[in-house]
């Protein structure tokens, strides 16, 4: 006799365990399964975690989740070969009682979240890899088979949580494949330096902790931003570009990663570090305009698979949490009312991700992929000309500052003429409006 | 028939880190894995148990989160899963480990006799190789150590015939059950359970032993009080820091470039130079 459930998830990320977890509080009867040793084992992020979709979730975590250290200090710098132009925002306000947001390591963070899943009643499977859907002679989703023997597993809706490759709905025909210039590839290290050395560098205490957000010339023209978050014993740091930036390139993602850890802004934070841990992980970036298909009958889908990731905010496993349990809450309520998983009872999944903050900050910035894919010059011209700018404002040689204001002001025209500007400036400003 | 494999939950040793300051080994964060040398043990098992039927039954002593390790045990299709923890346990060295276990292991075999105990060749982290024969004697049990092959097992007569390799040769060795087998490695791949047993797995209660609970009676036989061993410092071994020099042949006999390398030796190494001069001169 094949098992059967009322649920089953596929994915133990954020958005699948989130699912799980909400379903399994409903009082459903929840198989979640995981192609990987543990959760978490597999799963890459920068990481930053931001507090509210998990409060929601579980009010108290910041009681047991393995946290590493709240952020009070927040760096955007823009790079050029040798310089970085950028702001800090630090403030007390931020060592509030209840952080807004933390770095974590995500293999130890996912096992936890996994942990308050199982405890709540799902039954969780790992190292099963899903490798399709079994549907119903109408079509319906009626269950998932696996890699292992006897893998035919039965339930009424299948949530799909598998992130970014979302290869089971690929394969099943829900959804198409993943476009190049809709996803990024981001590699990432992590690098153990001990906790006072990275207090003293950074100019904090206790669990505080410093992340660098870093866009410029360091990507060589591709579109793509560079990262360092503090931990708590140690540093990650990692690079990104759109994929199809990276297939017209000669520069290996590795190399990129390289020549951002060799800028002499970054250099010093990384001084006699340790590398512990590379990884590399796609993250979709096509915003709003890529969100494919979100429900069918017996099915839907989740975080990354969902391609519900905010590139600009650095935001996905926020809205991975937020979409599962959403997800989760639309599957609950049809089982309470005794209605059937149809593509037409699901669809208020659609409704609730539309009236939540998701697909609310995806459509706002719906514009900007296309904006930054089209207009380097956001990567290549400007950070020059800001750092030119700074230099020449900066520096104290005997030249008038009326002189300097004019030879800035030229730079910027020559660099990018006056319509580009105004172009430019018109253009961000409707991306992001 | 019954089997029972002694499992250990060990760091994976290819994760470990040096703490580049203190050049002490850092366990904390490592992941762990089951010891790589106990899965030919549960293999052996599982294929004795699927031929001529029975239980295996998976034991550890750990601290708590050796559950993980045991539930890998199940879902790879073990029957039965025990975890001897407790506070007395800690600071365990191998004869009050292999105390602890064959403790555990008399209490199994009260419910239901043990024709067969496996144990790994020897853990990853410990090296000892010395929990499997300590278990042997104290349950008085035919040891076989080293088993590369189960030649045959006769249940009626409750005789088995395995080949152990020693130096030199492989011997076959014949004995009665119930014993005690330390597996080799490379003697067999453990399996890829099925769907079935990942859910039997999934849904299987450990069971956990406290001291008590295994019939320990003397505490003083447990943990750091039953070890006469005492790890006094454990480190890596510290870089070398000599560098390689290179000599520049150009143009040289090869009797100059001998010399030219016995004349960088000898400075590098002054003592040499005298020792090797002494030695010369007979003295
Ligand atoms: C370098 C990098 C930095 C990032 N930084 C941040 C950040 O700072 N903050 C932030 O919020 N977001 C960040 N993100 C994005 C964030 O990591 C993702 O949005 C988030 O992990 C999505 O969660 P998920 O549960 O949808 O997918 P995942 O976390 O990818 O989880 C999917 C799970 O499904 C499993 N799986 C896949 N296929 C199968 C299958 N066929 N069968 C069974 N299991 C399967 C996988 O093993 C995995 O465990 C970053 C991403 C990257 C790559």
């Amino acid at each position: 006799m094949p098992e059967t459930f009322d649920a089953i998830v596929v994915g133990a990320g954020p958005a699948g365990n989130s699912a799980a977890l909400t379903l399994a509080r409903e009082g459903l009867n929840v198989l979640q399964l995981e192609r990987g040793e543990y959760p978490g084992s597999k799963n890459v992020q920068g990481a930053i975690l931001y507090a509210n979709a998990l409060e929601q979730l579980i009010p108290d975590f910041r009681d047991e989740a393995p946290l590493e250290r709240h952020i009070v200090e927040q760096r955007v710098w823009m790079l050029t070969e040798k310089s970085h132009v950028g702001t800090h925002y630090r403030s007390d306000d931020f060592n509030e009682e209840r952080p807004n947001r933390y770095t974590i390591i995500r293999a130890q963070f996912d096992k936890w979240f996994s942990s308050q899943v199982k405890d709540a009643g799902a039954l969780v499977i790992c190292e099963t890899t899903v490798t399709g859907l079994i549907r119903d002679s109408r079509g319906k989703v009626v269950g998932v088979t696996t890699d292992r023997e006897g893998g035919e597993i039965f339930a009424d809706v299948v949530v799909l949580a598998d992130g970014v490759n979302a290869l089971v709905s690929q394969k099943a025909g829900l959804r198409g494949e993943l476009k190049p210039d809709q996803v990024a590839l981001a590699v990432k290290e992590t690098h153990y330096l001990p906790r006072d050395v990275i207090d003293q560098r950074f100019n904090i205490k206790g669990d505080e902790g410093v992340v660098i957000e870093a866009a410029g010339t360091i990507t060589a023209g591709m579109l793509g931003t560079a990262f360092l978050y503090t931990n708590g014993e140690s540093i990650s740091v990692g690079v990104g570009c759109i994929v199809s930036d990276f297939a017209g390139s000669d520069i290996s993602p590795y190399d990129l990663l390289e020549r951002f850890k060799e800028h002499p802004s970054v250099r010093p934070l990384l001084a006699d570090a340790e590398l512990k841990e590379y990884a590399a992980h796609l993250i979709p970036e096509g915003g709003y305009k890529a969100v494919p298909q979100v429900a069918g009958d017996g099915w839907l889908v989740a975080g990354d698979a969902g391609q519900f990731v905010n590139s600009l905010h650095r935001e996905g496993s926020n809205m991975a949490m937020t979409t599962g349990h959403l997800a989760a809450l639309t599957i609950a309520e049809l089982k309470r009312e005794g209605r059937p998983m149809t593509a037409a009872n699901l669809s208020t999944y659609r409704k609730r991700l539309e009236d939540s903050y998701v697909l609310k900050d995806l459509k706002k910035y719906r514009d900007l992929p296309t904006v930054l894919h089209k207009n380097k010059q956001f990567v290549t011209a400007y950070p020059e000309l800001l750092s030119q700018a700074a230099d020449t404002w900066f520096r104290v040689d005997g030249v008038d500052k009326r002189t300097k204001e004019r030879s800035i002001l030229r730079n910027f025209r020559r660099g990018r003429g006056l319509i580009g500007l105004v172009g430019d400036a018109y253009k961000m400003a409707r991306a992001f409006r | 028939m019954n089997i029972v494999v002694c499992i250990k939950q060990v760091p994976d040793s290819a994760q470990i880190r040096v703490h580049p300051v203190t050049n002490t080994i850092m366990r904390q964060g490592v992941p762990t894995i089951i010891n790589p040398y106990d899965l030919f043990a549960l293999e052996e098992a599982l294929c004795l148990r699927d031929r001529f039927g029975g239980t295996v039954t998976v034991i550890t002593m750990g601290p708590p989160m050796a559950d993980t390790s045991l539930r890998k045990a199940l879902a790879y299709g073990a029957d039965r899963a025990v975890l001897l923890t407790d506070r007395f346990f800690a600071g365990s060295d191998t004869l009050a480990t292999s105390f602890a276990l064959s403790q555990g292991i008399s209490r199994l075999a009260a419910e239901a006799p043990v024709d067969i105990v496996f144990t790994g060749k020897q853990t990853i982290d410990g090296d000892t190789a010395q929990v499997g024969p300590g278990i042997a004697k104290r349950l008085n049990l035919h040891q076989l150590t080293y088993v590369e092959h189960i030649d045959s097992l006769d249940l009626e007569a409750r005789e088995i015939t395995v080949r152990r390799r020693a130096e030199g040769g492989v011997q076959v060795l014949k004995t009665g059950l119930p014993c005690l087998i330390t597996m080799l490695e490379g003697t067999n791949s453990i399996r890829f359970a099925s769907m079935d047993d990942m859910f039997r797995a999934a849904r299987t209660r450990l069971d956990k032993w406290s001291a008590k609970d295994a019939g320990v009676e003397d505490m003083q036989k447990c943990g750091l009080r039953g070890s006469p061993t005492v790890v006094k410092k454990v480190f890596a071994p510290s870089p070398r820091t000599e560098k390689a020099k290179i000599i520049d042949i150009a143009g040289l006999e090869p009797a100059q470039i001998a010399d030219a390398a016995i004349e960088t030796l000898f400075e590098a190494n002054p003592e040499l130079h005298e020792d090797l001069r002494a030695f010369a001169s007979g003295a």
